[in-house]
């Protein structure tokens, strides 16, 4: 009997997380190729359509591609480090998922209820860094140091500004459970997502998650006219695609958290009737915010690394921090 | 053997294993990684003692602040080769004395754990310390002593900008 | 496990440890390291009381612990920059000079 109440959960958790992890990894390689097509689009290029039908294959052919690549080892790196950091780059980046509601009802998520899921997001989120970072300093090369130093500098400066942006919507619907801010924001009519009523907390959310994902305009870690490629300068074959995927997926999972938190996660008009289409509508808003952040790539230029640290602690943290006492206030004044 | 209590051992092995590497390392990046090693271990033993919300603390604060400002240090100064250089003339009998007195530590700590083992049993009342739990303690009777917590973080804030500002 | 003695014995273990690596490092980083060590078994070692007792004050103490050993190493490590700008080391046998 004992053994059927530890077993039966372990393999229910199991087959979650498999068919969870080769979502993500479909996702990665789909949004690899909605990037190229997308941005091709907004150069007035075409993009990578040779591969199959509408280019659909140019994942697998890139897969194939960095697998079969020679693996190079730089002489001085640190051996042991080396082949250590895409691994510790990955396994966050994945992770994540696991406190993320894709659905209504207790089938579509992993771990939603957990009373700690914002903590939960944000802590694995700050371990993140350690890819890069010790990728930096593994490679042995003065432009991966500079990336690896860069990068942690700017996720520790982010960070604060993230968890704060978090610390309102976690006041406004008075639980730290992922389920349980998708629920609050439920009810009534679209006006109830978090995004109307926590405007700036959105923004600051949205801004933040481009620098944690350092992509464009927050690239300076791996900003190619100083850096050569940053931390990625020594890495090729199936490490470069580790990091790689750590990126998208990456990309991937702040598109659904903003999602979670700010859209409604996978509410939406006759969810109750038809569980399916909360899936249909989680799907939907990601993929909307993966459009967003290809678009901002393609279209802002990049920061300078003075001003982007300046940005973080001068103006994004004291705006936080002023949004969290506000919210609080008009808690308190019973306004919300 | 109960599951918890294998579970324990291993985490047990790995995080002294993990202890004994900080302390051998020659490279003060291994050395780093070891502790976060450690922390994790012990955050996963928070979870088995009932304090998730310490548990998930314990990785942020730590692992995912603490020793990334360490390995940010390391690598600003390039000092990850840690030449263990000869002591102080004067100091020749500081190792072996250091040794022996944590040794003696371990010891009596061991000693008073063999005379009293099992003396002590866990309570029936077991809480799942969650972040509702602890905010209640926290702005409740632990008021004061988060406020005063807050200046101290104030004035380390203050310390550390003036202490690395440059002339 | 109805005790919790193995946790408490383990936080023993670690925290000498931590001593031995305090006391017979002449790193100043490594010494940082060895004193987190030793917080973080303190801090098993309350985790492991609060929950033999089933109270949380244990608890709430290992919070505490953890932003003290934050604000600590915020200003630790701004020393050991400003030692090693002037001294290029990290050794704390280099300090024995009262005047920088």
């Amino acid at each position: 009997m004992q053994e059927h109440k530890i077993v039966a959960p372990i393999l229910e958790f199991l087959l979650k997380s498999v068919v969870l992890i080769l979502i993500a990894l479909t996702g990665f390689a789909y949004t690899t190729l909605l990037e190229r097509r997308f941005i091709a689009r907004l150069q007035a290029r075409i993009g990578p359509n040779r591969a199959g039908p509408q280019g659909l294959l140019q994942p697998v052919a890139d897969g194939l591609k960095l697998i079969v690549k020679e693996s190079i080892t730089p002489a001085l790196a640190d051996k042991f480090v080396y082949f250590l950091a895409p691994a510790i780059a990955v396994v966050p980046a994945l992770i994540v998922f696991a406190v993320i509601p894709f659905g209504s009802g207790p089938l579509f998520s992993l771990m939603g209820d957990l009373n700690i899921g914002v903590l939960y997001v944000l802590a694995v989120l700050s371990v993140g860094v350690y890819g890069a970072v010790l990728a930096g300093w593994a490679s042995n090369n003065k432009y991966a140091s500079l990336g690896g130093l860069r990068a942690s500098a700017q996720m520790i400066s982010y960070e604060l500004a993230f968890g704060l942006s978090l610390v309102a919507v976690v006041l406004m619907a008075s639980s730290a459970s992922l389920n349980d801010i998708v629920k609050y924001q439920q009810p009534g009519n679209i006006l109830g997502w978090l995004i109307f009523r926590q405007p700036i907390a959105a923004g600051i959310f949205a801004i933040c998650a481009m620098a944690e994902l350092a992509r464009a305009p927050f690239d300076l870690v791996e900003a190619e006219q100083e850096l050569t490629a940053g931390f990625l300068t020594e890495y090729g074959g199936m490490k470069f695609a580790l990091f790689y995927m750590s990126e998208y997926v990456k990309m991937i999972a702040m598109s659904a958290l903003f999602a979670t938190f700010f859209l409604g996660g996978w509410s939406g008009p006759f969810v109750n009737e038809f569980p399916v289409l909360s899936l249909v509508y989680f799907a939907v808003k990601v993929l909307i915010g993966l459009l967003i952040i290809v678009w901002v790539r393609a279209t802002l230029p990049r920061f300078r690394y003075d001003k982007l640290m300046a940005f973080g602690w001068k103006a994004l943290l004291p705006l936080s921090l002023a949004n969290v006492m506000l919210t609080a206030l008009l808690i308190v004044l019973g306004v919300y | 053997m109960t599951s918890e209590l294998i579970v324990f051992i291993v985490l047990a092995i790995i995080s002294v294993l993990a202890a004994v590497g900080l302390l051998s390392s020659r490279n003060a990046v291994y050395a780093a990684l070891f502790l976060i090693l450690n922390f994790a271990t012990v955050a996963v033993l928070y979870l088995m003692l009932n304090a998730p919300f310490l548990a998930i603390i314990q990785i942020s604060v730590y692992a995912g602040a603490i020793m990334v400002l360490f390995l940010f240090v390391i690598m600003l100064l390039g000092a990850e080769r840690l030449n263990q250089a000869a002591p102080q003339p004067g100091l020749r009998w500081q190792r072996p004395l250091a040794i022996g007195l944590g040794a003696l530590l371990l010891i009596q700590a061991a000693y008073v754990f063999i005379t009293r083992f099992n003396s002590t049993t866990v309570a029936p009342n077991l809480i799942q310390a969650g972040p509702m739990e602890i905010g209640l303690k926290l702005f409740g009777p632990y008021l004061l002593p988060f406020e005063v917590t807050s200046i101290l973080l104030l004035v380390a804030i203050i310390g550390a900008v003036v202490l690395t500002r440059e002339k | 496990m109805n005790t919790v003695s193995p946790y408490i014995l383990l936080s023993a273990i670690l925290f000498s440890m931590g001593v031995i690596g305090f006391l017979t490092r002449r790193n100043a980083i490594m010494i940082f390291m060895s004193v987190e060590l030793m917080l973080n078994s303190a801090n098993l070692a309350f985790v492991a009381f609060a929950h033999q007792w089933g109270q949380l004050d244990g608890q709430m103490f290992v919070f505490f612990v953890m932003a003290v050993a934050a604000a600590e190493v915020a200003v630790g490590l701004a020393l050991i920059v400003t030692v090693f700008r002037s001294k290029k080391s990290a050794n704390v046998d280099d300090l024995h000079q009262l005047k920088g």
